[in-house]
């Protein structure tokens, strides 16, 4: 492309406003943190706009030790972990049987999971707050012996959402792989659960990488669920917990931004350790050509 | 990583040479409909089982403590005594109204406009992109507690404003005229960047012959971006209308974390959940709250299938 001295100009321009607003936009993180590392009584003293004399990691360590967020932070990989999991492995069933085989189901039921992800949650929770009040779970579950108020309801409604978007994502990535693969397999004598579990899983890789990244990063990020299916307070992950959090540290704002800051760390790192695998989930199953 | 238009040919061309059924050997059967039966009834019984029965109990009269017994037929009434006697649901309503207005008006046409300049590749894009992002990774009740910081009495806005006492500065989240144009500036902050995502995907994948094209030919950057690359982005086009209205319908996350969705801050979905439980355990209200925003997602859904599967069919 021609590149004249007036486009260059512009081109600066554009790059300086872009910059400024771009610092902007992480002020209202950077600012969280910065509170997150000065004690209160000082903020108390001097209001939050002020240049700090004291920064350290107290407010951390007593969120993380004295409040036990810690526990939070382990409800959170306990529910998102097989949550993700479980989601990835039945919707790329669902979605190797659509896209390998012509059955005449194929695109209504396709059309049921990516509509069914798409309902609003509050559509969903009212009856299925009183189901989960009347599904008995053992009692090492659940001392009170329903689904209601356990980790694995959570789960259960975390994997039966998603799985309508992994579904639809992974059934458009397997129509990109050859069908010769699969022709060759059946020539072979392969039955359909080879087919599955030995030919089409590992093509998969890829696809099941990037929307784990995605889905992991919404299922810790998930605070209706959570709050609607979980009645215990620490049994709740770190995002729904930080409202508990609210109350308890009320007043020291300067310990629920060290807070806060914790429960956002973990997805600041995933995004820019694995954003490739993030901005691939988002735009795999939204851009179809 | 997108896909491209191989794979509309691929659903199709194998269909006349398709194994039937009868092929399939006795396990390889079974297999089959585990494969699709068990993840497909796990959706129905989680997810549509329980939409359908929110529509039937929105035609009912039940306080949720009782047994299903206790429920009682009621016809139309709850959405009758919803819009005659219920004060929070005009202000829910308007403001989910104003919500969807100026996601539609605002941040999803500048997320537009920042992919258009972020697709030039200037220098130092990657800071800026990087910082659009971030705010998406965030989850809505993190966003809440961040920006409070920023708005608080005491947060950074009113001390720039040089008053942070709480008799005479101003209340950002408390004034019930100021705090619903506050909290869509912060949906804003994220919506933009997911909007420039999307965005930037669909246009990595228009043909670049396009532009250079339109480029020979002499048009501007802006010019070749609104006649040639706009209109060719069509599905995005549609899938961020679809994205915008239905995340303006579901919103619920921030204005819980702030304030409980009260005091000028009520939507729909935060009445439905308020309906089960607040106070006075209304189903039959809760349930017609979320029946109608059912039915306001409807369109959406529709367009959005019509538009992802109308090539397959």
């Amino acid at each position: 492309m021609v590149t004249s001295k007036k486009t260059a100009l512009a081109h600066s321009i554009t790059t300086v406003i872009l910059t400024v607003i771009g610092a902007l936009w992480l002020v209202p993180i950077l600012w969280t943190m910065y509170q997150s590392l000065r004690p209160y009584g000082e903020v108390l003293k001097f209001g939050s706009f002020s240049l700090a004399k004291t920064i350290n990691f107290n407010n951390y360590y007593t969120a993380l030790v004295q409040s036990q967020m810690w526990r939070y932070f382990i409800n959170a990989v306990v529910v998102a972990l097989p949550a993700v999991i479980l989601t990835l492995f039945l919707a790329s069933m669902v979605a190797f049987v659509v896209s390998r085989y012509s059955f005449r189901f194929n695109i209504p039921l396709l059309m049921l999971f990516t509509a069914g992800n798409l309902l609003p949650a509050q559509l969903v929770f009212i009856p299925l707050y009183r189901i989960y009040l009347s599904i008995p779970v053992p009692h090492f579950i659940n001392e009170n012996g329903v689904l209601y108020d356990t980790q694995l309801g959570l789960i259960l409604i975390h994997v039966a959402f998603q799985m309508g978007f992994a579904t639809f994502v992974l059934s458009n990535y397997m129509k990109t792989i050859p069908k010769e693969i699969s022709e060759s397999a059946l020539v072979d004598g392969a039955s359909v659960w080879i087919h599955y579990s030995r030919i089409m899983l590992p093509l998969l890789r890829p696809a099941l990488a990037s929307l784990g990244v995605l889905m992991t990063t919404w299922i810790y990020n998930d605070f209706f669920w959570s709050v609607a299916l979980l009645k215990t307070g620490n049994k709740r992950p770190i995002t729904a917990a930080l409202n508990n959090l609210q109350g308890e540290f009320f007043k020291d704002y300067n310990l629920l931004a060290a807070g806060a800051t914790m429960a956002f760390i973990p997805t600041l790192i995933v995004f820019f350790a694995l954003r490739r695998q993030f901005v691939a989930g988002l735009t795999l199953g939204s851009t179809k050509g | 990583m997108s896909s491209t238009g191989t794979e509309l040919t691929a659903a199709g061309a194998k269909a006349p040479r398709r194994r039937r059924r009868s092929n399939f050997t006795k396990k390889d059967r079974t297999v089959l409909f585990g494969l699709v039966g068990i993840p497909t009834i796990l959706h129905v019984l989680f997810v549509w089982i329980p939409a359908i029965l929110t529509v039937l109990l929105s035609f009912t009269f039940w306080n949720g403590i009782g047994g299903i017994k206790e429920i009682h037929w009621a016809g139309f009434q709850n959405y009758t005594q919803i819009f005659s006697l219920y004060e929070a649901f005009p202000k829910a309503l308007r403001n989910n109204a104003l919500w969807l207005g100026f996601f539609a008006l605002i941040p999803t046409p500048l997320g537009i406009l920042l992919a258009y300049f972020i697709d030039k590749n200037l220098k130092g894009s990657k800071f800026y992109q990087t910082a659009f992002y971030l705010p998406m990774v965030l989850s809505l009740a993190v966003t809440g507690i961040v920006w409070d910081y920023i708005f608080r009495t005491n947060g950074l806005v009113n001390s720039l404003m040089g008053d942070t006492s709480v008799e005479s500065a101003t209340s950002w989240f408390g004034d019930p005229n100021k705090n619903i144009w506050v909290v869509l500036g912060i949906a804003s902050w994220r919506h933009i960047g997911y909007v420039m995502l999307l965005y930037l995907a669909g246009m990595k994948a228009v043909d670049p012959s396009l532009h250079e094209a339109a480029g020979i030919d002499g048009a501007s950057d802006w010019y070749t971006f609104r006649k040639v690359v706009f209109p060719s982005l069509r599905p995005v086009n549609v899938i961020i209308i679809v994205v915008t209205v239905i995340d303006s319908l579901r919103a619920f996350d921030l204005v819980f974390i702030i304030n409980r969705g009260r005091n000028g801050l009520e939507l729909l979905g935060v009445l439905v959940y308020e309906n089960i439980f607040g106070e006075s355990s209304r189903i039959g209200w809760g349930a017609a709250l979320a029946t109608m925003l059912f039915l306001m997602s409807i369109i959406p859904i529709m367009v959005y299938l019509y538009q992802t599967f109308k090539a397959e069919e």
